[in-house]
Protein backbone atom coordinates (compact mmCIF):
# COMPACT_ATOMS: atom_id res chain seq x y z
CA UNK A 1 0.00 0.00 0.00
CA UNK A 2 1.02 3.44 -0.87
CA UNK A 3 2.12 6.02 2.03
CA UNK A 4 -1.11 7.85 0.98
CA UNK A 5 -3.61 4.92 0.93
CA UNK A 6 -2.19 4.00 4.02
CA UNK A 7 -3.23 7.39 5.35
CA UNK A 8 -6.68 7.47 3.57
CA UNK A 9 -7.34 4.16 4.97
CA UNK A 10 -6.41 5.42 8.99
CA UNK A 11 -8.64 8.37 8.38
CA UNK A 12 -11.82 6.12 7.35
CA UNK A 13 -11.00 3.69 10.51
CA UNK A 14 -10.42 6.74 12.31
CA UNK A 15 -13.71 8.19 11.26
CA UNK A 16 -15.72 5.25 11.72
CA UNK A 17 -14.19 5.20 15.95
CA UNK A 18 -15.60 8.45 16.03
CA UNK A 19 -18.95 8.31 15.08
CA UNK A 20 -19.67 5.20 16.89
CA UNK A 21 -18.20 5.21 20.30
CA UNK A 22 -20.70 7.04 22.59
CA UNK A 23 -19.43 7.71 26.29
CA UNK A 24 -15.66 9.18 24.94
CA UNK A 25 -12.30 7.95 25.42
CA UNK A 26 -11.79 4.86 27.50
CA UNK A 27 -15.32 3.62 25.32
CA UNK A 28 -12.92 3.88 22.25
CA UNK A 29 -10.17 1.85 23.33
CA UNK A 30 -11.84 -1.20 22.69
CA UNK A 31 -13.03 -0.06 19.32
CA UNK A 32 -9.38 1.33 18.76
CA UNK A 33 -8.14 -1.96 19.71
CA UNK A 34 -10.32 -4.14 17.33
CA UNK A 35 -10.05 -2.00 13.91
CA UNK A 36 -6.02 -1.55 14.77
CA UNK A 37 -4.52 -4.63 15.53
CA UNK A 38 -7.22 -7.42 14.80
CA UNK A 39 -8.85 -6.13 11.36
CA UNK A 40 -5.82 -4.16 9.93
CA UNK A 41 -3.22 -5.38 11.86
CA UNK A 42 -1.15 -2.35 11.97
CA UNK A 43 0.39 -2.63 14.68
CA UNK A 44 0.58 -5.14 17.79
CA UNK A 45 -1.53 -5.81 21.42
CA UNK A 46 1.20 -4.85 23.34
CA UNK A 47 1.37 -1.30 21.74
CA UNK A 48 -2.46 -0.53 22.30
CA UNK A 49 -1.36 -1.15 26.19
CA UNK A 50 1.31 1.33 25.59
CA UNK A 51 -0.98 3.64 23.64
CA UNK A 52 -2.93 4.01 26.38
CA UNK A 53 -0.57 4.55 29.04
CA UNK A 54 0.78 7.32 27.12
CA UNK A 55 -2.51 8.76 26.27
CA UNK A 56 -2.73 8.76 30.07
CA UNK A 57 -0.22 10.66 30.68
CA UNK A 58 -0.08 12.97 28.27
CA UNK A 59 -2.44 16.06 28.52
CA UNK A 60 -5.67 16.49 26.38
CA UNK A 61 -8.47 14.02 25.14
CA UNK A 62 -7.88 10.10 25.32
CA UNK A 63 -9.41 9.92 21.40
CA UNK A 64 -7.10 12.75 20.23
CA UNK A 65 -3.30 11.18 22.27
CA UNK A 66 -4.63 7.65 20.78
CA UNK A 67 -5.21 8.51 17.18
CA UNK A 68 -2.37 10.48 16.87
CA UNK A 69 -0.17 8.33 18.22
CA UNK A 70 -1.54 5.27 16.25
CA UNK A 71 -1.24 7.32 13.31
CA UNK A 72 2.33 8.26 13.83
CA UNK A 73 2.88 4.90 13.94
CA UNK A 74 1.62 3.83 11.19
CA UNK A 75 3.02 6.45 8.67
CA UNK A 76 3.94 9.57 10.31
CA UNK A 77 3.17 12.81 10.67
CA UNK A 78 0.69 12.40 7.60
CA UNK A 79 -1.03 9.91 9.22
CA UNK A 80 -1.54 10.96 12.95
CA UNK A 81 -2.73 14.21 10.85
CA UNK A 82 -5.52 12.25 9.20
CA UNK A 83 -6.37 9.71 12.13
CA UNK A 84 -6.93 13.04 14.11
CA UNK A 85 -8.91 14.59 11.37
CA UNK A 86 -11.20 11.19 11.12
CA UNK A 87 -11.67 10.79 15.14
CA UNK A 88 -12.81 14.48 15.24
CA UNK A 89 -15.00 15.03 12.39
CA UNK A 90 -18.32 13.28 13.28
CA UNK A 91 -18.58 14.79 16.66
CA UNK A 92 -17.82 18.13 15.28
CA UNK A 93 -20.60 17.81 12.01
CA UNK A 94 -23.30 16.12 15.04
CA UNK A 95 -22.66 18.99 17.81
CA UNK A 96 -22.31 21.69 15.01
CA UNK A 97 -26.00 20.58 13.96
CA UNK A 98 -27.24 19.38 16.93
CA UNK A 99 -26.58 23.10 18.12
CA UNK A 100 -28.60 24.81 16.00
CA UNK A 101 -31.63 22.49 16.91
CA UNK A 102 -30.85 22.96 20.54
CA UNK A 103 -31.22 26.32 20.40
CA UNK A 104 -34.80 26.42 18.62
CA UNK A 105 -36.27 23.45 21.21
CA UNK A 106 -34.33 24.71 24.33
CA UNK A 107 -37.84 27.42 24.80
CA UNK A 108 -40.19 24.75 24.86
CA UNK A 109 -41.98 23.90 27.82
CA UNK A 110 -41.84 20.17 27.57
CA UNK A 111 -38.15 20.50 26.98
CA UNK A 112 -37.24 22.90 29.84
CA UNK A 113 -39.04 19.65 31.94
CA UNK A 114 -37.08 17.41 30.58
CA UNK A 115 -34.07 19.00 31.26
CA UNK A 116 -35.06 20.01 35.03
CA UNK A 117 -34.93 16.09 35.41
CA UNK A 118 -31.99 15.64 32.77
CA UNK A 119 -29.39 18.45 34.95
CA UNK A 120 -30.12 15.75 38.46
CA UNK A 121 -29.19 12.55 36.20
CA UNK A 122 -25.98 13.77 34.62
CA UNK A 123 -25.13 15.02 38.17
CA UNK A 124 -25.32 11.34 39.53
CA UNK A 125 -23.35 10.28 36.68
CA UNK A 126 -20.75 12.68 36.87
CA UNK A 127 -20.29 11.73 40.61
CA UNK A 128 -20.53 8.02 39.57
CA UNK A 129 -17.02 8.52 37.40
CA UNK A 130 -15.64 10.66 40.05
CA UNK A 131 -15.86 7.57 42.38
CA UNK A 132 -14.45 5.42 39.30
CA UNK A 133 -11.78 7.54 38.61
CA UNK A 134 -10.96 8.02 43.21
CA UNK A 135 -11.03 4.03 42.87
CA UNK A 136 -8.19 3.87 40.00
CA UNK A 137 -6.28 6.20 41.75
CA UNK A 138 -2.65 5.52 43.32
CA UNK A 139 -3.34 5.34 46.77
CA UNK A 140 -1.14 6.64 49.30
CA UNK A 141 -0.69 10.48 51.51
CA UNK A 142 0.63 11.86 48.29
CA UNK A 143 -2.58 11.12 46.47
CA UNK A 144 -4.81 11.93 49.44
CA UNK A 145 -3.38 15.33 50.38
CA UNK A 146 -3.08 16.47 46.50
CA UNK A 147 -6.91 15.58 46.23
CA UNK A 148 -7.99 17.43 49.02
CA UNK A 149 -6.08 20.39 48.15
CA UNK A 150 -7.30 20.49 44.66
CA UNK A 151 -11.01 20.54 45.75
CA UNK A 152 -11.05 22.65 48.91
CA UNK A 153 -9.16 25.19 46.35
CA UNK A 154 -11.37 24.66 44.08
CA UNK A 155 -14.15 24.61 45.95
CA UNK A 156 -13.70 27.89 48.37
CA UNK A 157 -11.76 29.93 46.42
CA UNK A 158 -11.66 32.01 43.04
CA UNK A 159 -7.89 30.40 42.51
CA UNK A 160 -7.62 29.58 38.87
CA UNK A 161 -7.96 26.13 38.19
CA UNK A 162 -4.54 26.12 35.96
CA UNK A 163 -2.33 27.32 39.02
CA UNK A 164 -3.98 24.35 41.12
CA UNK A 165 -2.90 22.07 38.42
CA UNK A 166 0.57 23.40 38.15
CA UNK A 167 1.12 23.34 41.58
CA UNK A 168 -0.22 19.89 42.21
CA UNK A 169 2.54 18.60 39.51
CA UNK A 170 5.53 20.56 41.19
CA UNK A 171 4.14 19.10 44.31
CA UNK A 172 4.39 15.46 42.94
CA UNK A 173 7.49 16.04 41.28
CA UNK A 174 9.13 17.02 44.75
CA UNK A 175 7.24 14.21 47.02
CA UNK A 176 8.64 11.46 44.13
CA UNK A 177 12.19 12.57 43.92
CA UNK A 178 12.28 12.67 48.03
CA UNK A 179 10.69 9.36 47.99
CA UNK A 180 12.85 7.84 45.10
CA UNK A 181 15.71 9.16 46.00
CA UNK A 182 17.20 6.05 47.41
CA UNK A 183 16.55 4.15 44.71
CA UNK A 184 18.21 6.12 42.15
CA UNK A 185 21.93 6.77 41.65
CA UNK B 1 -11.01 38.72 18.72
CA UNK B 2 -13.29 36.41 19.32
CA UNK B 3 -12.33 33.58 17.17
CA UNK B 4 -8.98 33.64 18.39
CA UNK B 5 -9.96 33.91 21.80
CA UNK B 6 -11.56 30.86 21.28
CA UNK B 7 -8.81 29.04 19.88
CA UNK B 8 -6.57 30.21 22.50
CA UNK B 9 -9.00 29.29 25.84
CA UNK B 10 -9.54 26.03 24.58
CA UNK B 11 -5.91 25.59 23.79
CA UNK B 12 -5.06 25.89 27.56
CA UNK B 13 -7.94 23.90 28.33
CA UNK B 14 -6.09 20.74 26.20
CA UNK B 15 -2.88 21.56 27.42
CA UNK B 16 -3.80 21.60 30.82
CA UNK B 17 -6.53 18.49 30.79
CA UNK B 18 -4.79 14.96 32.08
CA UNK B 19 -6.77 12.28 32.02
CA UNK B 20 -10.04 11.00 30.46
CA UNK B 21 -13.54 11.47 30.84
CA UNK B 22 -14.82 13.97 32.71
CA UNK B 23 -11.33 15.74 33.82
CA UNK B 24 -12.03 18.63 31.41
CA UNK B 25 -15.01 19.37 33.14
CA UNK B 26 -13.50 21.64 35.76
CA UNK B 27 -11.70 23.61 33.72
CA UNK B 28 -14.10 23.87 30.90
CA UNK B 29 -16.70 25.25 33.82
CA UNK B 30 -14.22 27.73 34.90
CA UNK B 31 -13.03 29.01 31.25
CA UNK B 32 -16.41 28.82 30.07
CA UNK B 33 -18.20 31.08 33.24
CA UNK B 34 -15.37 33.61 33.14
CA UNK B 35 -15.85 34.47 29.87
CA UNK B 36 -20.23 34.72 30.49
CA UNK B 37 -19.83 32.30 26.91
CA UNK B 38 -22.70 29.44 28.35
CA UNK B 39 -24.45 29.39 32.18
CA UNK B 40 -23.46 26.47 34.14
CA UNK B 41 -26.92 25.32 33.64
CA UNK B 42 -26.11 25.04 29.51
CA UNK B 43 -23.20 23.09 30.42
CA UNK B 44 -24.98 20.55 32.50
CA UNK B 45 -27.53 20.16 30.09
CA UNK B 46 -25.18 19.84 27.32
CA UNK B 47 -23.69 16.96 29.52
CA UNK B 48 -26.61 14.92 28.52
CA UNK B 49 -26.31 15.80 25.00
CA UNK B 50 -22.80 14.85 25.00
CA UNK B 51 -23.30 11.53 25.99
CA UNK B 52 -26.29 10.92 24.17
CA UNK B 53 -23.99 11.68 21.08
CA UNK B 54 -20.88 9.85 20.14
CA UNK B 55 -17.71 11.17 20.28
CA UNK B 56 -15.33 12.43 23.04
CA UNK B 57 -16.51 14.71 25.43
CA UNK B 58 -13.74 17.18 25.02
CA UNK B 59 -14.80 17.75 21.17
CA UNK B 60 -18.70 17.68 21.78
CA UNK B 61 -18.44 20.68 24.18
CA UNK B 62 -15.74 22.76 22.33
CA UNK B 63 -17.59 22.13 19.52
CA UNK B 64 -21.19 23.78 20.76
CA UNK B 65 -19.16 26.39 22.58
CA UNK B 66 -17.46 27.71 19.44
CA UNK B 67 -20.69 27.23 17.61
CA UNK B 68 -22.31 29.38 20.81
CA UNK B 69 -20.28 31.95 20.62
CA UNK B 70 -19.88 32.29 17.18
CA UNK B 71 -23.55 32.18 16.05
CA UNK B 72 -24.52 35.38 19.25
CA UNK B 73 -21.27 37.52 18.28
CA UNK B 74 -22.02 38.02 14.81
CA UNK B 75 -26.34 38.54 13.78
CA UNK B 76 -27.16 34.87 14.03
CA UNK B 77 -24.79 34.40 11.12
CA UNK B 78 -24.42 30.69 10.90
CA UNK B 79 -21.19 30.79 8.90
CA UNK B 80 -19.41 32.43 12.06
CA UNK B 81 -20.94 29.31 13.90
CA UNK B 82 -18.99 27.22 12.12
CA UNK B 83 -15.92 29.23 12.56
CA UNK B 84 -16.63 29.67 16.58
CA UNK B 85 -16.77 25.64 16.11
CA UNK B 86 -13.77 25.30 14.33
CA UNK B 87 -11.53 27.63 16.37
CA UNK B 88 -12.14 25.93 19.69
CA UNK B 89 -12.12 22.74 18.42
CA UNK B 90 -8.85 23.20 16.82
CA UNK B 91 -7.78 24.49 20.02
CA UNK B 92 -8.75 22.00 22.11
CA UNK B 93 -6.90 19.46 19.88
CA UNK B 94 -3.76 21.18 18.85
CA UNK B 95 -2.16 20.75 22.10
CA UNK B 96 -2.32 17.24 22.42
CA UNK B 97 -1.36 16.50 19.07
CA UNK B 98 1.82 18.08 19.13
CA UNK B 99 2.57 16.62 22.43
CA UNK B 100 1.96 12.81 21.27
CA UNK B 101 4.05 13.59 17.89
CA UNK B 102 6.67 14.74 20.20
CA UNK B 103 6.43 11.56 22.18
CA UNK B 104 6.25 9.33 19.64
CA UNK B 105 9.38 10.62 18.23
CA UNK B 106 11.28 9.70 21.56
CA UNK B 107 9.13 7.14 23.54
CA UNK B 108 11.77 5.40 24.98
CA UNK B 109 12.85 8.62 27.32
CA UNK B 110 9.16 9.56 27.86
CA UNK B 111 8.72 6.07 29.63
CA UNK B 112 11.55 6.06 31.61
CA UNK B 113 11.17 9.19 32.56
CA UNK B 114 11.42 10.33 36.30
CA UNK B 115 10.49 14.18 36.00
CA UNK B 116 6.98 12.60 34.29
CA UNK B 117 6.18 10.02 36.96
CA UNK B 118 6.79 12.79 39.00
CA UNK B 119 4.59 15.05 37.38
CA UNK B 120 1.71 12.43 37.35
CA UNK B 121 1.81 11.66 40.98
CA UNK B 122 0.24 15.06 41.51
CA UNK B 123 -1.56 15.61 38.18
CA UNK B 124 -3.40 12.46 38.68
CA UNK B 125 -5.36 13.14 42.47
CA UNK B 126 -5.60 16.84 41.14
CA UNK B 127 -7.80 15.81 38.15
CA UNK B 128 -10.15 14.29 40.91
CA UNK B 129 -10.07 17.20 43.29
CA UNK B 130 -11.12 19.53 40.88
CA UNK B 131 -13.50 17.49 39.58
CA UNK B 132 -14.98 16.84 43.29
CA UNK B 133 -15.39 20.73 42.98
CA UNK B 134 -16.80 20.75 39.83
CA UNK B 135 -19.39 18.45 41.22
CA UNK B 136 -19.91 20.69 44.15
CA UNK B 137 -20.94 22.94 41.95
CA UNK B 138 -23.24 21.39 39.48
CA UNK B 139 -24.89 20.21 42.57
CA UNK B 140 -25.59 23.99 43.32
CA UNK B 141 -27.03 24.62 40.18
CA UNK B 142 -28.96 21.59 40.52
CA UNK B 143 -30.61 21.80 44.14
CA UNK B 144 -30.62 25.58 44.27
CA UNK B 145 -30.52 27.17 40.81
CA UNK B 146 -31.31 30.79 43.00
CA UNK B 147 -28.79 30.29 45.85
CA UNK B 148 -28.77 28.07 49.11
CA UNK B 149 -30.99 29.47 51.82
CA UNK B 150 -33.87 28.34 54.36
CA UNK B 151 -36.04 28.91 51.85
CA UNK B 152 -34.83 25.64 49.37
CA UNK B 153 -36.64 23.44 51.08
CA UNK B 154 -39.96 25.08 50.63
CA UNK B 155 -38.83 24.75 46.79
CA UNK B 156 -41.30 22.12 45.21
CA UNK B 157 -37.96 21.51 42.62
CA UNK B 158 -35.87 20.95 44.92
CA UNK B 159 -37.73 18.13 46.61
CA UNK B 160 -38.14 16.71 42.36
CA UNK B 161 -34.75 16.96 41.87
CA UNK B 162 -32.92 15.27 44.59
CA UNK B 163 -35.92 12.34 43.79
CA UNK B 164 -34.19 12.06 40.78
CA UNK B 165 -31.02 12.20 41.42
CA UNK B 166 -31.47 9.78 43.92
CA UNK B 167 -33.00 7.19 41.58
CA UNK B 168 -30.20 7.96 39.10
CA UNK B 169 -27.33 7.30 41.49
CA UNK B 170 -28.64 4.00 42.45
CA UNK B 171 -29.16 2.84 38.82
CA UNK B 172 -25.78 4.41 37.96
CA UNK B 173 -23.91 2.40 40.72
CA UNK B 174 -26.25 -0.83 39.95
CA UNK B 175 -22.72 -3.48 40.48
CA UNK B 176 -25.02 -6.31 38.70
CA UNK B 177 -26.00 -4.42 35.73
CA UNK B 178 -24.80 -2.01 33.86
CA UNK B 179 -27.14 0.26 33.03
CA UNK B 180 -25.90 2.67 29.90
CA UNK B 181 -25.98 6.55 31.06
CA UNK B 182 -27.99 7.15 27.53
CA UNK B 183 -30.74 5.43 29.51
CA UNK B 184 -30.25 7.25 32.80
CA UNK B 185 -30.68 10.11 31.10
CA UNK B 186 -33.88 9.23 29.19
CA UNK B 187 -35.15 8.02 32.51
CA UNK B 188 -34.73 11.49 34.02
CA UNK B 189 -35.90 13.28 31.02
CA UNK B 190 -39.07 11.66 31.24
CA UNK B 191 -39.26 11.78 35.33
CA UNK B 192 -38.43 15.60 34.46
CA UNK B 193 -41.42 15.82 31.84
CA UNK B 194 -43.84 13.94 34.12
CA UNK B 195 -43.35 15.33 37.78
CA UNK B 196 -43.09 18.90 35.06
CA UNK B 197 -46.74 18.63 33.92
CA UNK B 198 -48.13 16.94 37.30
CA UNK B 199 -47.32 20.11 39.79
CA UNK B 200 -47.41 22.54 36.81
CA UNK B 201 -43.72 24.44 37.93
Amino acid sequence: MTKFKKALKLFITFFKIGAFTFGGGYAMIPLIQHEVTEKNKWITDDDILEIVAIAESTPGPIAINSATFVGYRVCGVLGSALATLGVVLPSFIIILAISFALAAFQELRAVKYAFMGIRAGVLALVSKALITMFKKCPKGWVSYAVILFAAIVGVFTDINAFIIIIISALFGLVTYSIINRGSQK
Amino acid sequence: MIFLELFWTFFKIGAFTFGGGYAMLPLIQEQVIVHNWLSEEAIVNFIAVSESTPGPFAINIATYVGSQVGIASYNQNLWFSVLGSFSATLGVVLPSFIIILLVAKFYQQFQNSHTVKGLMTGLKPAAIGLIASAVVSMATTVFAPVGFGFDIFKNLQFYISAAIFILCAFLAFLKRKKIPPVVVICISAVLGIATGYIFNL
